[in-house]
């Protein structure tokens, strides 16, 4: 076991790699109750086109599977493993994004326990045919669930406009259509590939001991077998660097217009800190530009254009990053014209000011130290960064390092007008 | 575990509330005020916060005084406008970095402390009032904050059902503000309001962090000089229901329609009964072991989210799942049956094992945050009540299922409230 100090934070990590392949992460937070535990596989929506695990032929599974695996993994012959949690005061959850699907429990007891209930639910699949239709039902209603929120709509409309081909433009949870088709031998083909350990990473953070939560996994791990790991294939297609639809409006039962104005960048081949320093340039440059210390705030805000919803976020994910700007305004329009204006003048170096960059950065420093009071954070993060070559203990000490060259080298190279889209929701014309 | 000392000093007109521990990263303080919901101020009291945060004394605008924050290794400032029962609460989150994680800073918890002064003790003022712009600005975002709640279809059918259900009731109104109440404020009412608040408030501060008890309550008088003050607490009367159950229906365009059904109960947090209300409400709905999840979803699939939810300090219950029109009056039903298995104490000792294990450990969890072991705090100075967390947790465990059954016993229905989506193709 691998024992790294992180001296300015104050945090040691503990790091085995078992002889199944399966990374495991420990993180002791003493003076904490309570017990955090992930347990995350590199597989997520985007991963529909690959070679089932054994074979040598390309396949594509239906929209919204993997979603749709993490919901039945839940389901045993036994019953449901929520019950199973509970008895042992464990609150259980999962989520399912673009690249990763995470299991994961808070306990304040029973913290082995927990643990192993974890790990064997998730190396133990049981599907049926019968358990995967009464699946569709549910996860019916959670997908007309977000057809009916306008942030939610906004936000993948833009990412549709700016994807021609890529899976990322596909709603998470596919669609009821989409999920119709599933059955379950497609969810074990897809589980047999990607739930293998070795592309798996277990998190632990809280107030345990990490000699004695290391060998309790490694005593649970060894008395399974899992065949030898073959590497998994993927397929993604070739995406152009522009935007594939400049502009789209979608009509819904609001009274407030949402606007989002994006653009994509091309995927990273950069690794390491290298790839940390990119990720980190973006949002320093978004919040410079649209923080709400800038001047484009402060004027939109003045002007009525924008309220307290207005935002920006960078996404940077294996093989796609994207950055959204935006939120709910009156005259989406002239939002939209602004922002990408805004955007335009940065790439000259607009806007980039040395006064700018220090207060963003001593932002992004406080909110990083804010964000390690939680464990959830901890666990959720390290594992993103870990799946993509990084260290989120990087973060401060290499934000320390970064000057605002980084950030205006970012801007010249990323911002194109060809690569913006905007989407808009607006209410629905009253007759 | 390290040791977290908790002590309250009581101050004339307000108490200061610290907890000493060195586990977060960051130090917090929050000002609470509390005060009777009215129609006639609660629109002017969820607007204030927005207009104090628009520039102070020393940075005259929103821009300089987030500027300021920002300089301060990011310090985070919010305020937000709750209800607790019959009572209106503001509050003032300022959190900033400990310096000790910090290359060569300074005390970053005073310059916070400052910052919160300013907002609260020294906003910009023009002529002896606020700036008629940053107030009419304020205003229309208000507006708009409040309209768009409409866009949100499931809070909008949670406040609904409490503005049907409760009618005169002050309950009834929301803390963010009354959308036909804004117009009617300028710059001036609003001023003379915030130096009433100001006055008669029921103030509570909390301090959490690694600091220093003695040290911090002197900076706290130094710096929040509240005036003496001999604010009573309002009491909160859960009400009585209709006679019958009354249905509401409304219709939107809108995919999946919204039933939130209103219950009452007696019970409120200061209640000897409460602890067993709430087991009661954890069997029920309140988790993924309960009866409406098992029944409604993991049985029937009719729903995504299917649960109940109890506000202590007013006595009121909700259900409320996400459902297709046409599955309405199954759901209704299915839901009613589990309500009336609770009365009649039809509860497995595995539901009780489950509930009791999971409220033990929301309880304990939330005392890793800062603001979580606040808000617990809180739950009893607002309703007067002295429920510490070791006892609240000793208390869970002896509630027993006779006891559960009769606090639903007292659960009536009052309102069924449906946002209906579009008629099934």
């Amino acid at each position: 076991m691998e024992k790294t100090v992180f001296d300015q934070m104050n945090e040691t990590v503990y790091h085995e790699q078992l002889d199944n392949g399966l990374n495991v992460y420990i993180l002791p937070k003493q003076g904490f109750n309570k017990t955090y535990v992930t347990f995350t596989t590199n597989y997520g929506s985007i991963d529909n086109d690959f070679v089932p695990n054994g074979e040598t032929e390309f396949i594509h599974v239906p929209d919204g599977i993997a979603h749709f695996l993490e919901h039945k993994m839940f389901e045993k012959e036994d019953g449901d493993v929520f019950q199973k949690f509970g008895s042992q005061g464990a609150s259980a959850n999962a989520f399912t994004s673009f690249t990763r699907t995470a299991y994961l429990f808070s306990a304040t007891s029973n913290i082995k326990e927990n643990t192993e209930t974890l790990i064997d639910f998730v190396q133990d699949p049981y599907f049926t045919e019968q358990t995967v239709e009464k699946e569709k039902g549910i996860i019916g209603q959670e997908i007309r669930m977000y057809d009916d929120n306008p942030d939610w709509r906004v936000y993948f409309g833009l990412i549709e406009n700016l994807y021609k081909d890529h899976p990322v433009k596909i709603d998470i949870a596919g669609t009821v259509e989409s999920i119709a088709d599933i059955t379950k031998d497609h969810l074990y083909t897809c589980y047999n590939t990607f739930y293998h350990p070795v592309n798996m990473t277990l998190f632990i953070v809280g107030p345990v001991d990490p000699d004695e939560m290391m060998s309790f996994v490694k005593d649970n791990q060894s008395k399974k077998s899992f065949p030898d790991p073959t590497p998994v294939e993927r397929r993604f297609p070739e995406e152009s660097e522009k935007a594939a639809v400049e502009h789209n409006e979608i009509r819904m039962s609001v009274n407030t217009p949402k606007c989002e104005v994006g653009f994509k960048m091309p995927a990273s081949s950069r690794t390491g800190k290298e790839k940390l320093r990119e990720e980190l340039a973006a949002g320093l440059l978004l919040e410079m530009l649209f923080g709400k210390t800038a001047k484009f705030y402060e004027k939109a805000y003045n002007a009525g254009l924008i309220d307290d919803t207005f935002g920006f976020d960078y996404t940077g994910e294996r093989g796609f990053s994207f950055a959204l700007v935006g939120g709910d305004s009156n005259d989406p329009n002239e939002l939209a014209g602004r922002i990408q204006t805004q955007l335009l003048e940065a790439k000259e170096g607009g806007h980039l000011t040395e006064e700018a960059f220090e207060r963003a950065r001593k932002k992004k420093i406080g909110s990083t130290l804010r964000a390690f009071n939680s464990p959830e954070f901890i666990a959720n993060q390290f594992t993103r960064y870990q799946f993509n070559g990084l260290n989120l203990f990087d973060t401060v000490p290499v934000l320390e390092e970064m000057t605002l060259q980084d950030v205006s080298a970012f801007a010249n190279e990323m911002i194109q007008a060809e690569r913006f889209s905007s989407c808009f929701v607006l209410p629905k014309e009253t007759a | 575990m390290e040791t977290t000392r908790e002590q309250t000093f009581a101050k004339p007109g307000y108490n200061i509330h610290t907890i000493e521990t060195e586990k977060y990263k960051t130090n917090t303080v929050i000002v609470k005020m509390r005060a009777p919901l009215e129609k006639e101020t609660v629109t002017m009291r969820a607007l204030l916060p927005h207009v104090l945060q628009s520039g102070t004394e020393n940075a005259p605008s929103a821009a300089a005084f987030r500027t300021r924050l920002d300089e301060l290794y990011g310090a985070l400032f919010f305020s937000d406008s709750t209800k607790k029962g019959n009572e209106h609460v503001l509050t003032f989150t300022m959190e900033a970095a400990n310096e000790k994680y910090l290359h060569g800073e300074d005390s970053l918890f005073d310059q916070a402390l400052t910052l919160l002064a300013d907002v609260l003790f020294h906003p910009y003022v023009k002529e002896g009032v606020f700036s008629d712009k940053t107030v009419q600005q304020e205003k229309r975002n208000m507006e708009q904050r409040i309209r768009s709640i409409y866009d949100d279809k499931t809070r909008y059918a949670s406040l609904k059902l409490v503005e049907e259900m409760y009618g005169d009731d002050p309950y009834a109104l929301p803390a963010g503000g009354l959308l036909n109440e804004v117009p009617s404020i300028d710059a001036a009412s609003l001023y003379a309001y915030y130096k009433k608040a100001l006055a008669e408030d029921i103030i509570d501060i909390f301090v959490i962090g690694d600091v220093k008890s003695s040290e911090v309550v002197e900076k706290i008088q130094a710096h929040l000089p509240f005036e003496n003050r001999t604010a009573v607490s309002v009491k909160t009367e859960p009400g009585a229901g209709p006679k019958e159950v009354r249905e509401i229906r409304e219709e939107q365009d809108i995919n999946q329609g919204k039933l939130n059904i209103g219950c009452r109960t007696p019970i409120t947090y200061s209640d000897p009964q409460f602890v067993a209300m709430q087991v009661a409400n954890g069997v029920f709905g309140a988790f993924s072991h309960s009866k409406l999840f098992v029944n409604v979803r993991e049985k029937e699939s009719l729903a995504y989210y299917a649960a109940s939810r109890l506000d202590s300090h007013k006595g009121f219950v909700t259900m409320l799942a996400g459902i297709d029109q046409k599955n309405y009056e199954k759901t209704v039903r299915i839901m009613k049956e589990q309500l009336d298995e609770m009365k009649n104490g039809r509860i497995s000792d595995l539901e009780m094992t489950q509930t009791k294990a999971l409220l033990k450990n929301q309880l304990q969890e939330s005392a890793d945050t800062a603001r979580g072991m606040v808000e617990v705090l809180y739950h009893n100075i607002a309703s007067g009540t002295n429920r510490p967390i070791h006892q609240w947790l000793e208390e869970i465990d002896a509630v027993t299922k006779e006891q559960a059954a009769a606090a639903a016993a007292t659960i009536t229905m009052d309102t069924v409230y449906f946002l209906a989506g579009k008629e099934e193709a």
